[in-house]
C-alpha cells in the first residue's frame, strides 16, 4: 500500500515536473478564459484550478489526470452567477462537491457505462461548439485589429509546433501577442477589462449566502448538473488516461476526490471544476505518470500567478480568443464527422439529439440526460422485437416463442396467438426467449387463459430457461382456480 | 543479410500489405526474426475511447498480422509501445541495430502530407539501416 503510493507519487519525479510545468503553463489561459465565460474575475477560475489540481493530487483516483476550472462546468454557472452573484457560486461549488461525494461513497461511477459512446461525443462536440460560440463576442465585430490579432494566434499556435515542441505553442502566442499589443499600442480589450488579478494565495472563507431552503432551491439544480457533467467528464477522461498509459484508475474514488476538492473549492473563493481532457492528453504526452504532475501543475500555476500577474492583465482578450477557439477545434471529435454515415442511424439521431438539446439549453447535464434517455429507448425498441412463430399438427399446436418478453414487447407477443378453433393440446415453447419482468408474466397468463377459453385446450408451457421459471412460478397465476388474466 | 527485420505497423491496410512484404524477406533468410513494433498514437486515444470499433479495427488487424506469421512459420515477436509514432520506431530501430526496417506507406497527397506528417518518410530519414516502404 505504502509502496503503491510512493509510486504513484515518486515513481516518475522528473517527467512528472517537467510536464507539471507544461501543464501549468498552458493552463493559465485556459483557466483565466472560463472565468470569463462564467462572467466571474480571473481570479476564481485560478484558485480553483490551483486548488482542485492540488487535491486531487491528493485524493484523485487516476493518476497523472488533470483536474482544474474548465468550460463545461462554466458554462453551466453562467446564469447562476448573472441572477444571483458570485456567493451563491461558491455555496453551489460546495454543495456540488458534497453531491458527487455522496455519488463517490454509493459507487455510482459504475452506472457511469450507462452512457453510451455516441452521447459521450455529442457531449464533446456540444462543450466545443458552446466554448467556441462563448469567444464569438470578444472577436466578432470589434475592430479589424482584432481580426489580425486572432488570425495571428491561431498561426503561432499551430505553426510552432512544426519548429518546435519544446514550449506548448498557446503559452508562446499568448507572450508574443500580448508583447505585440503593449508595444503596438492598439486599443484592444484586455483581460484587465474583465476583472482584477490579485497577487495573493486564496483565503479561506464562508460563502455569505443564507442558510435556508429557498438558497437550497437555488443553487441545488445547478449543483446536481454540475455533479453530472463534472463526472461525466472526468470519467470520460480517465478513461482515456487508462488507455494511454495503460494502467488501471479507480473510478469511484476518483468520483470522491473530485466531491472533495469542489468542497476545498468552494471555501478557497473558487469555482467548480472538473478534469480537462485536453490538459490530461497535454499531460502525458508531455511525459507526466504519476501524482507529481497534477500537484505540479497546481503549485507552478499559483506561482507563476503570484509572480506574473501584473502582465496576466495585459493579455488581450482577441489572444485569449484564439487559444479558446484552438481549444474547441481539439475539443470536437473530428471523426464523428466522418463516421456520421457508416454508424447505425440511431447512433447519430442519440449524437446529434445530445448536442442540440446542448447548445438549445446551454447545459450540458441536460444533454447527457437526454441523449441517455433516448438511447434507452431505441435500446429497447431494438430488443423488444419478437417473434413467435406456430405449427400446427392434428389437435395440437406448438408455438415457438423467440425474443426478449418484458413490458415493451408483450403487445406483440399477445397478438401473435391465435385464439379460435378447437385444440387437445398447445405447447407454447420458450426455450429461444426470455421472461423478463411482472408485465410478461402477466402476459403469459393473458395468453394462457384466453387459449384455454377459447380452444378448450391444455396449455403447457416449455423450455423456460431457470431464471425465466422462477420468474413464471412466483408471480404466474394462471393455474390457480378461478384465475383471471387482471390479477396482475 | 537481413536477419532481424523491424516491421512497423498501425492496423492499417497499408500495414497489412507491409506485413506480407516483411515476410516475404524473412523467409528468403534462414532464421530471420522479425519483431513487428505497433505504436499507439497518444493523441489519438481520446477517437479510440469515442468510436470504440477503431480500437476493435486495430487489435483485429493486429490478430491478422500474427496470424499471417504463424501460418508461414516466420518467428516474431510483438511490440506494443505508446507515443508519437514517428520517434517512437525511429528510436525503437536505432537502439536495436535491426538488419532492416518495413514500414507501409499511407499514400497521402502532398497537402495531406503537409498537414498530417508522414511517419514513413521521417522513419526513411531517421533510421539508420536500409528500410523498405510499402506502396
Amino acid at each position: 500500500m505504502l509502496n503503491k503510493l510512493k509510486m504513484e507519487w515518486f515513481g516518475n519525479v522528473k517527467g512528472d515536473i517537467l510536464s507539471g510545468i507544461v501543464v501549468a503553463l498552458a493552463l493559465i489561459p485556459e483557466a483565466i478564459a472560463f472565468s470569463i465565460i462564467a462572467g466571474v474575475d480571473p481570479m476564481v477560475g485560478l484558485y480553483a484550478s490551483f486548488c482542485i489540481a492540488v487535491v486531487m493530487a491528493f485524493v484523485g483516483g487516476r493518476p497523472a489526470m488533470i483536474s482544474a476550472a474548465t468550460g463545461a462546468m462554466a458554462l453551466l454557472m453562467v446564469t447562476l452567477v448573472k441572477d444571483h452573484g458570485i456567493q451563491y457560486l461558491f455555496a453551489t461549488t460546495i454543495l456540488t462537491g458534497v453531491i458527487q461525494l455522496i455519488f463517490g461513497i454509493f459507487k455510482i461511477a459504475r452506472f457511469m457505462k450507462f452512457i453510451p459512446r455516441s452521447v459521450m461525443v455529442g457531449f464533446v462536440n456540444a462543450l466545443a461548439i458552446l466554448i467556441f460560440m462563448a469567444q464569438v463576442p470578444h472577436f466578432v465585430g470589434i475592430s479589424t485589429m482584432t481580426y489580425v490579432f486572432v488570425a495571428l494566434t491561431l498561426v503561432i499556435i499551430y505553426g510552432l509546433p512544426r519548429i518546435t515542441k519544446a514550449v506548448p505553442s498557446a503559452l508562446v502566442a499568448i507572450i508574443v501577442m500580448t508583447v505585440a499589443a503593449i508595444v503596438g499600442g492598439f486599443n484592444l480589450g484586455t483581460v484587465g477589462d474583465l476583472g482584477e488579478i490579485t497577487r495573493s494565495l486564496p483565503m479561506f472563507s464562508i460563502p455569505n449566502v443564507p442558510l435556508n431552503m429557498e438558497t437550497l432551491s437555488i443553487i441545488f439544480p445547478t449543483a446536481l448538473g454540475l455533479s453530472i457533467v463534472g463526472l461525466t467528464e472526468s470519467l470520460l477522461t480517465a478513461t482515456i488516461v487508462d488507455d494511454m498509459t495503460d494502467t488501471p484508475s479507480n473510478k469511484n474514488k476518483e468520483s470522491r476526490g473530485q466531491g472533495i476538492a469542489n468542497i476545498v473549492v468552494g471555501f478557497f473563493g473558487g469555482m467548480a471544476g472538473c478534469a480537462m481532457i485536453g490538459q490530461t492528453v497535454i499531460n502525458v504526452k508531455s511525459g507526466g505518470r504519476g501524482r507529481l504532475s497534477t500537484f505540479v501543475a497546481g503549485v507552478f500555476l499559483m506561482f507563476l500567478i503570484l509572480v506574473l500577474g501584473d502582465w496576466v492583465v495585459k493579455i488581450p482578450m482577441a489572444a485569449l480568443a484564439g487559444v479558446m477557439i484552438m481549444v474547441s477545434i481539439g475539443t470536437f471529435d473530428w471523426s464523428s464527422l466522418r463516421t456520421l454515415t457508416k454508424v447505425p442511424l440511431t447512433d447519430t439521431v442519440v449524437m446529434l439529439v445530445t448536442v442540440i438539446t446542448v447548445v438549445a439549453t446551454h447545459d450540458l447535464s441536460k444533454g447527457v440526460i437526454a441523449g441517455v434517455i433516448l438511447s434507452a429507448i431505441f435500446f429497447a425498441a431494438k430488443i423488444s422485437k419478437l417473434e413467435v412463430s406456430s405449427k400446427e399438427s392434428e389437435h395440437r399446436t406448438v408455438y415457438n416463442v423467440k425474443g426478449q418478453l418484458f413490458f415493451a414487447s408483450v403487445q406483440d407477443f399477445v397478438n401473435s396467438f391465435a385464439f379460435k378453433g378447437k385444440q387437445d393440446l398447445i405447447l407454447i415453447d420458450f426455450s429461444e426467449a426470455h421472461i423478463w419482468d411482472d408485465s410478461a408474466v402477466a402476459a403469459i397468463d393473458k395468453v394462457v387463459l384466453k387459449l384455454k377459453e377459447q380452444t378448450s385446450a391444455e396449455v403447457k408451457l416449455t423450455g423456460l430457461n431457470d431464471v425465466s421459471d422462477e420468474l413464471v412460478q412466483k408471480l404466474a397465476t394462471y393455474n390457480k382456480t378461478n384465475a383471471k388474466p387482471s390479477n396482475h | 543479410m537481413y536477419r532481424k527485420i523491424l516491421l512497423a505497423v498501425d492496423g492499417s491496410e497499408h500495414s497489412k500489405r507491409a506485413a506480407k512484404h516483411a515476410l516475404n524477406v524473412a523467409s528468403l533468410v534462414q532464421g530471420a526474426k522479425v519483431e513487428v513494433i505497433s505504436v499507439i498514437d497518444l493523441s489519438k486515444v481520446k477517437t479510440e475511447v469515442l468510436h470504440g470499433e477503431l480500437k476493435q479495427k486495430r487489435q483485429q488487424a493486429l490478430e491478422e498480422i500474427k496470424s499471417m506469421f504463424e501460418k508461414e512459420n516466420v518467428s516474431y515477436e510483438l511490440k506494443i509501445e505508446r507515443g508519437d509514432p514517428g520517434p517512437t520506431i525511429v528510436s525503437y530501430a536505432n537502439k536495436n541495430e535491426f538488419d532492416l526496417v518495413v514500414i507501409g506507406s499511407r499514400g497521402l497527397n502532398s497537402l495531406q502530407e503537409m498537414v498530417l506528417g508522414s511517419v514513413s518518410h521521417k522513419v526513411a530519414k531517421r533510421v539508420h539501416c536500409p528500410v523498405m516502404i510499402i506502396k
